[in-house]
C-alpha cells in the first residue's frame, strides 16, 4: 500500500538523494580522478596548468550532476521544446556571428564561460525527439508522415553545426538522432533506403565539385593525407600506443607524450598518453569503467517505470551520445577512424565536455531516482 | 496494447544497439591489442628512433712529431663563446657589455642576432671562435653577469711550425664532396671534420683519424636535447714520429734567406731524412680553416712556386753534380783509374759540333781526382765517350736516380735517366753520341730532384750501401744491401769531392767550414735553364747577374760530412741561384756544420 500511496506523492529531496545510484557516480569519479592523473602527468607531474583546473571543473560537473538528478523528470519533459529552440537560437546566433566579421567561432562568450551552443544542442535534440516519439503513436511513427517532423528537428542543428565547421559534433547529434528514430521503432527499410539514396548521390555531387573543394573534403575527412599536418598526429599518436605494450612505460616515463612527439596530448589525444603509459592493460580499464558507465545507462532505461517512455528515450538517446564519445574518440586516436576533434569525456582537457556530460548524466539519474514513478505529463 | 508494444520494440531495440554498443568496445580492445602486442616491437623502435639522437665525437687526430717528439702538428684547443638565446633577457644589452672584452665588430653583430632569429631558442649559436686566454678569463670571470654566454671548447689543427714544415706535412681541411664520393667513412659526414688534404697529413690521414666516438642523447619534439643516454669516447688517432729534426728543419729553411730552392739532408746510414725543405712555403695553418682567396692566389701565383715541394716535385738538370755519377761508373767498369788523363784546352770536338768546357782558357792536365774538384767538363766529355750512356744510365739508377721513393707524398717525379731505349721510345729518334758527352756533365736529357740526388750521393758515401731515403724515425740501423762498389772506386770519388771543397781551386772552396773538428766533401752543379746560342757565345755571354731571375742559372751543390766518417749527406738546389759554388755551396755547408753541432742520433 506504502507503494501505491508514494507513487501519488513526490519524493522528498533525502528520498532522491539515496536512491541515487552511487556505483554509478563512483565509477564516474574514477575516471574523472585518472583524467587528472593524467593531465598531472601531461604537464611533466604538475598540477597546473591541466589537472587543478580540470578538478576543480569536475567538482563543478559533479554539483550540476546532482542538481540534475535531483530535478523532477517532469521538468525536462515540460522544457524540452523551448530548451530546443532555445539552443537553435543560440546555434543560429554563433552561425550568423561567424559570418558576419566577428570571425568563425563556435562559442558564446558569457564571461565567466564559454557557452557551446552545439554541446547543449546534444541534450536538447535528444529531450526534443524522446519528447515527440513518446507522444506518436507506433502506427503514425511507421509512416513517412509521421517522421517528417523529427528529421526536420535533427536536421536543422546538425546541419548548422556541420557548418561552423565541426564535423565530429554533427555526426554525434546525427547519430544520436539516428538512434532514437531506430528505437522509436521506424522500419528498417527506411534506414536503408536513406543510406542507398546517399550512396547513389554522392557520386553525382562529387563529380559537381571542383578540385580545391574535392580535396578540402578529403583532407576534413582523412588528415593522413596530409603527413605534414594532421597525418604527423596519428602516426606519433601510433607510435606512442604501440610502444606502451602491454603494460605501459609507466607513469610520468611516457617518451612521446614527455618528449612532446605526441600532439593534443592533453585533450583529444589523451588516452594514447595514457596507454603510452599504462599500457594495453591501462586503455582495457578505461574501456571498461566505460563499458560499465554505459550499461548503467541501458539499466536506467530497463529499470525505470514502464509508463515512463520519454524517460527511457532520453536515457538511452544520452547513452548513445555518451558512448559516440568515448568510441569516437579512441577510434579516432587508434587509427581506426578520421581525426574529427571528438575528445575524451571525463578525461580530455576541456570544461564544455565535462559540464555537458555530467548534466546528461544527472538527467539519466532524475529519471532513475523517480524510477518507480509515472511520468506526469 | 498499442504502447506495450512500442515499449516492446524499444527494449528489444535497445538491446541491439547494446550489443553494438559491446562489439564495438571490442573492436577497440583488438585495435589496442594489434598495436600494443602484436606490433609493439616496431613502434617500439620508432618511438626510440623518434627520442634517440646520435652523435658521432670527432677524436683527436694524432699528432705528427719530430724524430726528438717535438709536436709539429697538434691538436690546439679552440675556445669559442656561445649563446644560448632563451637564457638571454636582453641580447643587445648583453652583447653591447661584451663588445669591449670581444671586440665585436657591428657585422658580427649583426652576424649573431641573425643566427638567432634562424635557429630555435634553445639552440646555442656562436659569437666568435678562437678566443685567446685573456678573452675567455675575462668572460668566465664576469660569467654571473651574461646569463646565457658560455664558453665551449674544441679542437683545432695546428701546425707551430709553419712554413718549416708545410711542405712534407701538408695540412687537413674540411672534407669535400670528392672525399665524400671516394670514402663512406661516418666521419667525414660531421660537420666541421677535417680531412688530411695533402703531404703526411693526407697520406696518413686514416691511422691519423682515430676512432670516432658516439654521444647518444635524448631529444624532444623539437630537437632541443632533454639528456645524455650513453657516450663512448673516441680513440685518438695514432701519432707519427718523423724522421725529421725540426732544429735542423727549420735552420735549413731559414739558410735560404730570401732564395728559391729545396734541401734535403739524410742520414747516409740509415736513409733517415733528418730535414727536408722547399723554400720559399706557405703557413699550413691557413688552410685549416679555409684559405681566403687572396691569400691563395698570392700563393698560386709567385713567381717562386710556394704550393709546389721542390725536394721532389722539382726536377732540374744535375748537372756537373752528375760527374760523380760518371766517375764511379768509369772506375767501377776499369775504364779509367788515378793515372788516367785527359788535356783539357777548354774545348772538344766531337764531328762538326764544339763541346766547351765552363772554363773557356781550360784546365791543362786533368786526372779523375782534379777533373772532379775543377768541375773540368772536357774530362767528362772524353770518360762519357768511352763509357757509352747505357753504363751511365746503369750506374744512375744503382745510385737511385730515376726512382721514385715510397716516403709517403705524393707528387714525386721520377726525373729522367736517359738511354737509347729511353730516347727511341720517347722521341721516336736514335741516340745520338753528341748526347752521350753532355750527358757526361749532367745535361740534355737528364732530370734529377733533390731527393734522387741526395740519395745518390748518400749511397756513394756511405761506402756503397744501398740506402732507401725514408721519414719515418728507424729505431735500429737497418741491414742494407751492398751496391758491391769496390772500396778504391768510392775513395777515389770521396778524394776528388774532399777536394772541391778543401783543395786549392777547388770549385767549393767557400763551403769549407771555419773549424777544423771535421771535413766535409761535396759537388757543385750549376745548370743552364736557357740555351746559350751560338750568337751569344760569340758576342760574349751575358753575365748570369744580368739576366732576369727566371732565366739564370740553377745552382746545386750535394754535401756530406764528416769527411771521414760520412754521416749526413745534403743536396741544395737553388732556383736561378746562379752558381754552385757561390749560392749553393754555402747554404749547404752551414746545414752540414749545424747538423754537426746537433749531433742528431
Amino acid at each position: 500500500m506504502a507503494i501505491i500511496l508514494n507513487q501519488n506523492q513526490d519524493l522528498s529531496l533525502k528520498e532522491r538523494f539515496f536512491n541515487l545510484n552511487f556505483i554509478f557516480i563512483a565509477i564516474v569519479c574514477t575516471l574523472a580522478f585518472i583524467g587528472c592523473a593524467i593531465l598531472y602527468s601531461a604537464a611533466g607531474g604538475n598540477l597546473s596548468p591541466w589537472a587543478l583546473n580540470q578538478g576543480i571543473r569536475f567538482g563543478l560537473g559533479l554539483l550540476i550532476f546532482l542538481v540534475a538528478s535531483l530535478l523532477k523528470p517532469e521538468l525536462y519533459y515540460k522544457l524540452s521544446t523551448p530548451f530546443y529552440l532555445f539552443t537553435l537560437l543560440l546555434l543560429i546566433i554563433v552561425e550568423i556571428a561567424g559570418h558576419t566579421g566577428m570571425g568563425a567561432q563556435r562559442w558564446i562568450n558569457l564571461g565567466f564561460f564559454k557557452l557551446q551552443p552545439s554541446e547543449l544542442m546534444k541534450i536538447a535534440i535528444v529531450l526534443e525527439l524522446a519528447r515527440y516519439f513518446s507522444n506518436t503513436p507506433l502506427s503514425e511513427i511507421k509512416t513517412i508522415k509521421g517522421i517528417i517532423a523529427p528529421t526536420i528537428i535533427t536536421i536543422i542543428p546538425v546541419t548548422l553545426i556541420i557548418m561552423q565547421p565541426d564535423l565530429g559534433t554533427s555526426l554525434m547529434i546525427l547519430f544520436s538522432g539516428v538512434a532514437l528514430f531506430y528505437l522509436a521503432g521506424v522500419q528498417w527499410w527506411k534506414f536503408a533506403s536513406c543510406l542507398g539514396i546517399i550512396a547513389i548521390s554522392a557520386p553525382i555531387l562529387w563529380s559537381k565539385l571542383h578540385n580545391y573543394q574535392k580535396n578540402r573534403i578529403l583532407t576534413f575527412l582523412d588528415p593522413e593525407r596530409d603527413p605534414q599536418g594532421a597525418g604527423y598526429h596519428i602516426i606519433q599518436a601510433k607510435i606512442a600506443l604501440g610502444s606502451g605494450g602491454l603494460t605501459g612505460k609507466g607513469f610520468l616515463s611516457g617518451t612521446q607524450s614527455h618528449l612532446n612527439f605526441l600532439p593534443e596530448k592533453h585533450t583529444d589525444f589523451i588516452f594514447t598518453m595514457f596507454s603510452e603509459e599504462f599500457g594495453m592493460l591501462g586503455g582495457v580499464l578505461i574501456l571498461i569503467l566505460n563499458l560499465i558507465i554505459i550499461s548503467y545507462g541501458y539499466w536506467f532505461a530497463f529499470r525505470i517505470h514502464p509508463s515512463n517512455y520519454f524517460g527511457k528515450m532520453v536515457i538511452l538517446g544520452l547513452n548513445t551520445n555518451y558512448f559516440l564519445y568515448v568510441f569516437i574518440n579512441i577510434a579516432m586516436v587508434i587509427g581506426l577512424l578520421p581525426v574529427v576533434g571528438v575528445p575524451l569525456p571525463l578525461i580530455s582537457y576541456g570544461g564544455t565536455v565535462i559540464i555537458s556530460v555530467m548534466a546528461s548524466f544527472g538527467i539519466m539519474m532524475s529519471f532513475y531516482v523517480h524510477k518507480d514513478k509515472e511520468l506526469k505529463k | 496494447m498499442k504502447t506495450n508494444n512500442k515499449l516492446r520494440i524499444l527494449l528489444k531495440r535497445s538491446l541491439t544497439i547494446y550489443s553494438a554498443n559491446i562489439f564495438l568496445f571490442f573492436v577497440l580492445i583488438g585495435r589496442l591489442y594489434y598495436l600494443q602486442i602484436y606490433e609493439k616491437e616496431k613502434y617500439t623502435l620508432l618511438a626510440d628512433n623518434n627520442r634517440i639522437s646520435e652523435r658521432l665525437l670527432v677524436p683527436p687526430r694524432g699528432s705528427i712529431n719530430d724524430r726528438n717528439g717535438v709536436e709539429l702538428a697538434m691538436n690546439n684547443q679552440n675556445f669559442q663563446a656561445m649563446i644560448t638565446a632563451e637564457h638571454v633577457h636582453d641580447l643587445d644589452k648583453l652583447l653591447e657589455e661584451i663588445t669591449p672584452i670581444l671586440n665585436l665588430t657591428d657585422s658580427e653583430k649583426e652576424r649573431i642576432k641573425k643566427d638567432i632569429s634562424r635557429h630555435k631558442r634553445f639552440v646555442p649559436v656562436k659569437i666568435k671562435d678562437n678566443l685567446t686566454w685573456q678573452e675567455v678569463s675575462t668572460l668566465m670571470l664576469n660569467n654571473h653577469l651574461y646569463p646565457g654566454l658560455f664558453i665551449d671548447e674544441g679542437l683545432t689543427r695546428y701546425y707551430p711550425f709553419k712554413q718549416y714544415t708545410a711542405h712534407p706535412l701538408g695540412y687537413v681541411g674540411s672534407v669535400s664532396t670528392s672525399d665524400l664520393e671516394k670514402s663512406d667513412a661516418p666521419l667525414l659526414q660531421v660537420p666541421d671534420f677535417k680531412i688530411g688534404k695533402s703531404g703526411f697529413e693526407k697520406t696518413y690521414d686514416l691511422s691519423l683519424r682515430g676512432t670516432e666516438g658516439t654521444l647518444k642523447y635524448e631529444v624532444n619534439a623539437y630537437g632541443r636535447i632533454m639528456q645524455e643516454i650513453e657516450k663512448v669516447e673516441g680513440i685518438k688517432g695514432n701519432d707519427l714520429d718523423l724522421s725529421i729534426d725540426i732544429r735542423l728543419q727549420s735552420f735549413a729553411y731559414d739558410a735560404f734567406g730570401d732564395e728559391s730552392g729545396a734541401a734535403v739532408v739524410l742520414d747516409v746510414h740509415t736513409g733517415e731524412i733528418l730535414a727536408f725543405v722547399s723554400v720559399p712555403s706557405f703557413d699550413p695553418n691557413l688552410f685549416v680553416d679555409g684559405i681566403s682567396v687572396k691569400n691563395w692566389n698570392n700563393l698560386l701565383y709567385s713567381e717562386k712556386t710556394p704550393l709546389t715541394n721542390k725536394a721532389i716535385s722539382g726536377l732540374y738538370s744535375p748537372g756537373s753534380t752528375f760527374k760523380i755519377a760518371v766517375a764511379l761508373a768509369a772506375l767501377e767498369e776499369g775504364i779509367i783509374n788515378t793515372s788516367t788523363t785527359s788535356y783539357c784546352s777548354g774545348k772538344m770536338k766531337l764531328g762538326n759540333h764544339l763541346f766547351h768546357c765552363w772554363r773557356h782558357s781550360g784546365h791543362g792536365k786533368q786526372n779523375v781526382i782534379s777533373a772532379i774538384k775543377n768541375s773540368c767538363d772536357i774530362f767528362f766529355y772524353e770518360v762519357a765517350l768511352k763509357l757509352g750512356i747505357e753504363k751511365i744510365a746503369k750506374m744512375s739508377h744503382k745510385l737511385g736516380l730515376g726512382e721514385i721513393y715510397d716516403i709517403g707524398l705524393e707528387n714525386q717525379k721520377q726525373g729522367v735517366i736517359p738511354d737509347k731505349q729511353w730516347k727511341l721510345s720517347k722521341l721516336k729518334t736514335p741516340w745520338q753520341q753528341g748526347e752521350t758527352v753532355i750527358a757526361g756533365i749532367g745535361q740534355g736529357y737528364v732530370l734529377v730532384n733533390p731527393l734522387q740526388l741526395v740519395t745518390m750521393l748518400s749511397r756513394v758515401v756511405n761506402g756503397g750501401y744501398e740506402v732507401t731515403p725514408t721519414f719515418l724515425k728507424q729505431d735500429t740501423p737497418p741491414q742494407l744491401p751492398s751496391l758491391n762498389l769496390k772500396k778504391s772506386s768510392i775513395d777515389i770519388v770521396k778524394q776528388g769531392m774532399f777536394e772541391v771543397v778543401n783543395g786549392i781551386g777547388g770549385t767549393a772552396v767557400k763551403a769549407k767550414p771555419k773549424t777544423k773538428d771535421y771535413k766535409i766533401g761535396g759537388k757543385t752543379g750549376t745548370t743552364q735553364v736557357r740555351r746559350i746560342s751560338l750568337k751569344e757565345r760569340k758576342e760574349g755571354i751575358k753575365k748570369d747577374e744580368d739576366l732576369p731571375w727566371k732565366y739564370r742559372n740553377h745552382a746545386w751543390f750535394m754535401a756530406y760530412a764528416p769527411h771521414d766518417n760520412p754521416k749526413y749527406a745534403i743536396a741544395v738546389i737553388v732556383e736561378h741561384g746562379r752558381s754552385g759554388s757561390g749560392v749553393a755551396a754555402p747554404i749547404a755547408s752551414k746545414i752540414l756544420e749545424e747538423a754537426i753541432r746537433l749531433d742528431i742520433r
